[in-house]
């Protein structure tokens, strides 16, 4: 009698037990794209909670990408890193120099490593990978691409159905498209290119279509004094002088959408994070093509990945993987799509019926897979937000005509090369 | 003896508390700053090392820092005298006898309660080339487009005029505030004098409200400093940091660069500026200032 009480009583022990050691699973995740990204984050982490009692998901929003990154240096210099965080991807050299992330093939088997990691797209696991290992999960991921209003391709004569391929196709239907009023004031701009903020990614992408490289995979050494990108810098900054194809000085990223929905532009290159927004607002019928390169298609990827905290218990590294691996399932990874217009980035996701049905209604997102073919990795190197702005900057002063292409880049890589020699 | 710190206790006990604050939050912190500003930044197993002056030179010779200390300075000296004068004119205006007098009263003060954010964003509206509300309106009266935000030359103007359209208003009300502690028998006795109104604000009006002045240039100059909430939202302090002010490089190594030793070094010579400034201000005008 007194056994099977003892039994009963360390039996309801154990189990109480079981059940109030639910995973408390923290994850960090930026918005960068309009629209209801957050909600479907949250739904996410709701959804992923029903199914997985023994796991809270607790998603917390953490504002931009550079937000997000000082919210998680901070949290992991103090020791309060949450397991996983969705994080732009080409920071990865800094997440490993500052010791807070590690690698998810220590936590992975083999099988895991062949089957899942392989079925990614190579083009995005290139700013995800060092020394053969994986840091970074695609998650929110994009390519930049050209979108163009096929009423004014129509009202210019042109044929909506052909847009151009190359720069120089490129360049002869802008000076098409460009309407000047009265007052000699342009009406109708033909191609935008923002160069605001980050004009690095869409000027890699120049580069690319030229033959060229931006750096090398390790991240200590950087091509951008190529007489290959020097060319694609001279090519972007004529659009907005000696051509006038471009409206002069910088251009904002936030208002690139809204001028091509009030004709203020009749091209624009901007994310495929973007094709929801444009399909929402657009007044007229529109089209999207790959980035016209100079000598051949390129585009740099984007975007952001789940990297795993070295901060973690065994436990929840385990939980993590899990709640990782489901929410890269085709499932969410089309609603994710649905939701953003980012490029879902396992090879599967594409072939399910769901993201067959909603390519039928809306075949653009399929632009952007393709094109990954041509794609590069997006500029990366060891102290990144360092580099980046050096680079950044030297962009500005040429497009805003304070320096020519050829100097402001020399001057750039003098100036990484300096900081990136510690590493090689 | 023992009465004298008796007597001591109250006083002593009544300062503490503001006290402690701020030595906790302020004083403390800022000695902090100035020794870690001796020391490079940690990085992952790498500890900070002592570097002495390194990080001081290593300013003085960073081409970036020149730059954003005199866009700074022109902008300290653009925003700070023109928003107190806009800031005397509206307190006059509204401090007269009008129709609609709170109504204009609200208006000069709505941006105040904005948040510099939102103004930001609303002055990014104002600013778009091609179909912001400055290029609609001038393309009304046939004048070309802008891109006022996105030229290095126009950049910094574009951000003062934020500024001045932001602060007048916040100035405005200490100003009304002197005005009408002014007796109202100075006033009449300046009329029966036959005083004109230009004598009037000078020999009655500006002696009265120096106070407020010295006030609000002490604090229109730490504004200068300190504020750059709009820069996050217009322009990053681009396009190559032509409108980037000292406080946004100092976030910007910090936080983005992680280069907390820098930023450290950056934030001493901020520190020494202001104090240098403040304390200057007070002991040069507290003369002149008329105290009742």
């Amino acid at each position: 009698m007194k056994i099977i009480k003892i039994l009963i009583l360390s039996l309801t022990v154990v189990i109480t037990s079981l059940s109030v050691r639910a995973i408390d699973l923290e994850f960090y995740f930026p918005v960068a794209v309009g629209g209801g990204a957050a909600q479907v984050i949250e739904k996410f982490a709701e959804d992923y909670t029903k199914l997985n009692p023994d796991v809270n998901v607790k998603a917390v929003f953490t504002g931009s990408y550079t937000d997000t990154d000082t919210k998680f240096l901070t949290a992991c210099k103090s020791g309060t890193a949450p397991a996983t965080s969705v994080m732009i991807a080409v920071t990865i050299f800094k997440y490993i120099d500052e010791e807070c992330v590690m690698a998810w093939d220590d936590i992975l088997t083999q099988d895991e490593i062949d089957n899942w990691i392989g079925g990614f797209y190579p083009a995005f696991m290139a700013n995800g990978q060092v020394d053969g290992k994986t840091y970074g999960i695609p998650f929110q991921r994009s390519t930049p691409v050209l979108y163009y209003n096929k009423d004014a391709f129509r009202a210019a004569g042109l044929d909506p159905e052909n847009p151009p391929k190359t720069w120089d196709e490129q360049l002869e239907v802008a000076k098409k498209l460009t309407i000047k009023d009265s007052d000699g004031n342009v009406s109708q701009y033909g191609i935008r290119i923002p160069s605001a903020g980050f004009p690095y990614w869409l000027f890699s992408a120049i580069v690319y279509g030229n033959g060229g490289k931006i750096m090398n995979d390790n991240g200590t050494e950087t091509y951008i004094n190529s007489p290959e990108a020097i060319e694609a810098l001279e090519k972007l900054v004529a659009l907005s002088t000696t051509e006038g194809v471009m409206r002069p000085g910088i251009l904002e990223w936030g208002s690139t959408p809204q001028a091509f929905f009030e004709g203020q532009t009749a091209m624009m290159w901007t994310t495929t994070g973007n094709l929801t927004n444009v399909r929402n607002n657009a007044p007229f019928d529109w089209g999207v093509a790959f980035i016209p390169g100079i000598k051949q298609f390129g585009a740099p990827v984007g975007g952001g990945n789940f990297y795993l905290s070295i901060d973690t218990t065994e436990e929840e590294q385990q939980a993590t993987k899990d709640f990782v691996k489901w929410i890269t399932e085709p499932k969410q990874s089309v609603a994710w799509t649905k939701a953003t217009g980012y490029v879902a980035p396992r090879a599967e996701t594409w072939e399910s019926d769901e993201m067959k049905e909603f390519l039928k209604e809306f075949p653009y997102p399929a632009v952007a897979r393709d094109q990954l073919e041509y794609a590069g990795p997006e500029f990366s190197t060891y102290e990144q937000p360092k580099t980046v702005s050096i680079f950044n900057r030297g962009l500005e002063a040429a497009v805003a005509g304070e320096k020519d292409p050829k100097t402001a880049l020399l001057e750039a890589h003098a100036e990484i090369d300096k900081i990136l020699k510690d590493y090689r | 003896m023992i009465t004298k710190i008796k007597k001591h206790i109250p006083v002593i006990l009544l300062l503490s508390p503001g006290f402690i604050l701020l030595l906790t939050f302020v004083h403390i912190p800022v000695v902090k700053t100035i020794y870690m500003s001796f020391f490079s930044t940690p990085k992952g197993r790498k500890p900070s090392k002592f570097k002495g002056i390194e990080n001081y030179e290593h300013m003085f010779s960073d081409p970036i820092f020149w730059k954003v200390m005199s866009n700074n300075i022109v902008y300290a000296i653009s925003t700070i005298p023109s928003s107190i004068i806009i800031a005397i004119i509206m307190a006059q205006w509204v401090n007269s006898k009008l129709p609609g007098r709170p109504l204009l009263r609200f208006a000069y003060f709505l941006p105040v309660v904005l948040p510099l954010i939102a103004v930001g964003n609303i002055w990014l509206f104002f600013f778009l080339p091609g179909f912001g509300l400055i290029d609609q309106v001038g393309s009304l009266f046939g004048f070309q487009n802008t891109n006022i935000l996105g030229n290095p030359d126009q950049v910094l103007w574009g951000i003062i005029v934020v500024s001045i359209w932001k602060e007048s208003g916040f100035y405005m009300i200490f100003f009304l505030a002197a005005l009408q502690g002014i007796p109202r028998e100075m006033k009449e006795a300046a009329i029966i004098e036959g005083a004109n109104s230009w004598q009037m604000f000078y020999k009655i009006t500006l002696p009265m409200i120096t106070p407020t002045l010295l006030f609000v240039s002490v604090n229109a100059v730490i504004t200068a400093f300190t504020r750059i909430e709009h820069l996050f939202t217009m322009t990053g302090g681009g396009p190559n940091y032509n409108s980037a002010l000292l406080l946004y490089y100092i976030y910007e190594n910090g936080f983005e660069f992680w280069d907390t030793a820098y930023a450290i070094t950056l934030s001493v010579l901020l520190i020494i500026i202001l104090s240098i400034i403040g304390i200057g201000q007070i002991f040069l005008l507290d003369r002149k200032v008329h105290y009742q």
